[in-house]
């Protein structure tokens, strides 16, 4: 096969707008390659602008017809958009269908999106950094708008909505589970709840649990989420689900929230590199020495403790070095 | 730690053909050989099948056509591909397509064809052969 680009060519390429660059620095990110700190550093003084909305929700909900209808809308307004999809794969072989894209083919003519299918493959806790990488190299490419359509299960989806400044929590009614769902934790995050499908008898049924949901909440929210009605499949709600979102950006501007939330969100991910960095040089390479071998098997039969060990590797605090 | 790099493969319908069984199950045997297979649906265009491909960075393409339109819609999509800066991305197909029209598409650069009878077993021996990124993306480490 070809050599490999050098990541620098690459940066300057999809700086510059070169999708094909864009594409392959993605497939590095996703593939964990050695240079993705490079390339990062690369792009990263190029971030920033991009607004970034999470649409997130159980299977089914049609989470993926409200981002297909929603890039319409969006478009409508001349932004540029680009949309990270994430489809989780087969448990079995690996491998996945990642079917998201199929509901937004008809964007592959225009210029103005960019649509990248990722799945969750095997990372353990990587998807979400992968996720956030790629959300940064669409904004570095001056996409303005930037999607991101998770399934809202499990924790590093959750990571992913949570690094939205918007996130939109998509369910369908007669689903049962749907407010279930809800319930188990993503509540919170949810900046927007989107009842889709509400051509649907039980739609209003469904507003109302939602509604019932947010009242009990015992922290009051500054921002009340807004609960939008839409039928994404005929084109109906998607322009409310537009306003409420730029609603919700204004108020995160004004309120000073907008600058709070990025900021902690890079405080994480400093300590996040910090902490990889620390467990890939100094933690793992710690097991690898007799010693240390010597001392687990004495934890093992009980002659010392896991604490004492992890004191030699990290000295807990007042007790001086090792 | 490394991601093992993974096959990403697009799998695409162009043109007016409504036949779609064939991708699905191809696309269903690369799904359970463990590779990412991003699938276009019917009626696209070339473009979209270019675009698609080159946003995605896709190691191969699989073409399905059963209409009739391979000798028109296998070369444009190997020209926008080229265009588009990835004439490193393997085309392959399949369909009912006579084997005179096969060996000039495979002249032209489309790397290999499938006709009705292949197996989906042949055909993802030949993607695991044909197809390097994998390999070479943990080869860095």
């Amino acid at each position: 096969m070809a050599t490999e680009t050098p990541a620098g060519e690459l940066v300057d390429r999809l700086l510059a707008g070169n999708r094909r660059a864009a594409g392959q620095v993605i497939s590095r990110i996703e593939d964990e390659s050695p240079d993705v700190e490079s390339i990062m550093r690369g792009i990263f003084p190029h971030t920033g602008n991009a607004y970034v909305v999470g649409i997130t929700g159980p299977p089914g909900a049609g989470k993926s017809t409200v981002v297909d209808e929603l890039i319409r809308v969006i478009r409508a307004s001349g932004k540029r958009i680009g949309v990270v999809a994430v489809d989780p794969n087969s448990p079995f072989s690996g491998g996945a269908i990642l079917g998201d894209r199929i509901r937004m083919m008809r964007h592959s003519s225009d210029t103005g999106v960019f649509i990248r299918s990722m799945g969750a493959r095997g990372h353990l806790g990587g998807l979400a950094l992968a996720a956030r990488n790629t959300i940064l190299v669409l904004d570095a490419m001056g996409f303005e708008v930037v999607l991101v359509e998770t399934v809202g299960v499990g924790q590093s989806e959750l990571e992913i909505a949570g690094t939205a400044d918007t996130v939109a929590l998509v369910v369908a009614p007669g689903m049962g589970d749907g407010v279930q769902a809800i319930k188990a934790g993503i509540m919170e995050i949810a900046d927007i709840f989107v009842v889709n499908k509400a051509d649907h008898p039980q739609a209003n049924k469904t507003v109302a649990d939602i509604r019932d949901l947010l009242r009990m909440e015992i922290a009051p929210r500054a921002w009340t989420p807004p609960i939008v009605k839409t039928v994404a499949i005929r084109n109906e709600g998607l322009e409310d689900l537009w306003i409420r979102t730029r609603q919700h950006r204004q108020y995160l501007e004004r309120s000073g929230e907008l600058e709070n939330r990025r900021k902690l969100r890079l405080e994480a991910e400093i300590l996040e590199i910090a902490d990889r960095r620390l467990r890939e040089q100094v933690l793992e390479p710690s097991t690898e020495t007799e010693e240390f071998q010597q001392l687990l098997d004495r934890v093992v039969h009980r002659e010392t403790d896991p604490y004492a060990v992890a004191d030699r590797i990290v000295p807990r605090p007042g007790l001086g070095g090792v | 730690m490394a991601q093992q790099g993974r096959y990403r493969i697009l799998m695409a319908k162009a043109g007016l053909d409504g036949h779609d069984r064939g991708v699905k199950v191809v696309s269903r045997a690369l799904r359970d050989a463990g590779m990412e297979v991003i699938y276009t649906g019917l009626h696209q265009t070339p473009e979209q099948v270019v675009r698609a491909a080159i946003d995605e960075d896709v190691d191969a393409v699989g073409l399905s056509l059963l209409s009739g339109a391979h000798m028109t819609i296998f070369p444009r999509i190997l020209d926008l591909l080229r265009q588009e800066g990835g004439g490193d991305i393997l085309l392959f197909g399949g369909g009912t397509i006579p084997e005179d029209d096969v060996l000039t598409l495979k002249q032209m650069g489309v790397a290999e064809l499938f006709t009705p009878g292949a197996s989906t077993v042949d055909i993802v021996d030949w993607v695991r052969a044909h197809v390097g990124r994998p390999t070479e993306a943990s080869a860095g480490r």
